[in-house]
């Protein structure tokens, strides 16, 4: 009774990637120390976490909000930053309209302001720089993989690496000005001059996929659940293999 | 902990419903699966019950639902912090498998595993006497693919990671055995009431 199971459709479980044993299981304080607006509703929190452990680009960690009365809220927020920050990490917000969390980084936070976090976690999603990656955001799903970017570029990494990232318009594309060679943009809803406007579609993946390094790509998707329904289902239909492809839901 | 400058909450009611650290998502239900969401079909869906039982079994759809149907009403509570209260799920309770296929003595754990591959552990007396199921009603319609559909465990006393989508079987052990999430990072068990989230906690 101990053969295993092989599951009908494929599904990679991947071991979990090591990262430094330690702190990620208790709470730490963080102290803001800048905030840089990226969009309209979009920004970022750099933070002084002195005994954070590192982290591996795309993981995430728990936030905590704490009230007088000792209510408190916790949300997941991606790692933005790359690994080797010293002693920092980022974080980038998109504004939730009536968002309990996003609304105090948006309309109260500033320089000083303390808040606890917990982290970094979950391996799944990580990318140690180690294989080639196509990754594919939306929205503030971009938030893990511009880690990964960021990751490459300080590293000077040789490994492929691509970012196709849609968003509503030029104007709310988080992160916009660090984008190089590697990032091809969707406009959904209205664009530059002359550019295409609207969903992503196969046409935006059959160029990256045609052209994949030799032993194919890592896929790694974020976003909304829709989105990641819409992107995992184009990689599926374009033969990007079920076991290759990573998916992060913000819910 | 940190008083937040400035931060005050939501107005809220005091719910005793609501474990610590959890909201209330009301109409929402999030979808969080790292695999892309299989195509299975009811015609191709089974479910396999093994390892240290009696009589190893597999059931298909037309098998499955001839056992007595079970509905469970009640709240469901997901790790990354929402809570979604009195949701009603149809399909049949885990103890008619477990009157057909005998959990030896020796047994203490589960080791669930779906169709995508997707695994997770679970102390086996957390899946008897009323408190599991194998559900593929969900607010009376077939439940839909990105929540697990055609069939998922539902274990709802327990964190929702624990409730394995598109659930193709059970293993019992006599040990533990960590699945998919628990090897990276989460706990082991996952009572919300008692905020088991991550490993140590
Ligand atoms: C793994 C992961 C990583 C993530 N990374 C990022 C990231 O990098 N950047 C990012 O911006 N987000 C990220 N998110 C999403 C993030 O965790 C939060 O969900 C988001 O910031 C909204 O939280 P909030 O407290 O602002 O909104 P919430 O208060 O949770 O509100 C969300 C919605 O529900 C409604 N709502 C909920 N409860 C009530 C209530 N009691 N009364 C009235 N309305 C209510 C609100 O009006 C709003 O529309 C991530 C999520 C996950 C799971």
């Amino acid at each position: 009774m101990t053969e295993a199971f092989t599951p009908p459709t494929r599904f990679a479980v991947p071991g979990r990637i090591a990262v430094g044993a330690g702190t990620g299981n208790q709470w730490q304080t963080a102290t803001l120390t800048g905030i840089r607006r990226e969009t309209p509703r979009a920004a970022s929190f750099r933070l002084a976490v002195p005994g954070w452990a590192g982290h591996l680009p795309g993981q995430h960690l728990m936030l905590q909000l704490s009230a007088p009365d000792g209510y408190t809220a916790q949300r997941h927020y991606s790692l933005a930053s790359a690994p080797d920050d010293s002693g920092h990490i980022e974080l980038t917000l998109d504004r939730v309209d009536g968002g309990e969390v996003s609304g105090w980084f948006h309309s109260e936070a500033r320089p000083g302001d303390r808040v606890d976090v917990r982290g970094p976690v979950s391996g799944f999603f990580a990318w140690p720089g180690d294989r080639a990656a196509l990754l594919i955001g939306a929205g503030s799903g971009v938030v893990p993989l511009m880690s990964m970017v960021r990751h490459h570029r300080a590293r000077g990494l040789s490994v492929p690496l691509r970012l196709l990232v849609s968003a509503r318009s030029p104007a709310e594309l988080i992160y916009a000005r660090e984008y190089g060679a590697e990032t091809t943009p969707v406009f959904t809803r209205s664009g530059p001059p002359g550019a295409p406007v609207g969903r992503m579609t196969a046409a935006h993946l059959a160029p990256l996929l045609d052209d994949g390094p030799p032993g194919g790509w890592e896929a790694y998707v974020c976003g909304s659940n829709a989105f990641a329904e819409h992107a995992s289902r184009l990689l599926v239909a374009a033969g990007q293999p079920v076991d290759r492809i990573r998916i992060e839901r913000f819910g | 902990m940190n008083v937040t400058r400035g931060f005050s909450g939501r107005p809220r009611v005091h719910n005793p419903g609501l474990p610590p650290g959890q909201y209330d998502a009301r109409d929402d239900w999030p979808v969080l699966s790292a695999e892309v969401t299989p195509d299975l079909s009811p015609a191709d869906w089974t479910f396999r019950i093994d390892g240290l039982v009696e009589e190893p079994r597999t059931w298909d759809w037309a098998t499955a639902h001839e056992l007595p149907a079970s509905v469970h009403e009640g709240d469901i509570h997901c790790v990354t912090g929402w809570s979604k209260f009195g949701v009603r799920f149809a399909g049949v309770s885990l103890d008619a498998f477990w009157e057909r296929v005998r959990p030896l003595p020796s047994a203490t754990h589960v080791v669930a595993y779906a169709h995508t591959g997707y695994t997770t552990n679970l102390p086996l007396a957390d899946l008897r006497d009323g408190r599991a199921w194998i559900a593929w009603e969900y607010d009376g319609r077939p439940l839909p693919a990105e929540h697990g559909g055609p069939a998922r465990l539902l274990v709802p006393h327990l964190y929702f990671w624990k409730s394995a989508k598109w659930i193709a079987g059970l293993r019992l052990l006599d040990h533990d055995e960590p699945g998919f999430w628990e090897r990276n990072g989460y706990h082991a068990r996952g009572n919300p009431w008692a905020e088991q989230r991550y490993s140590g906690d």
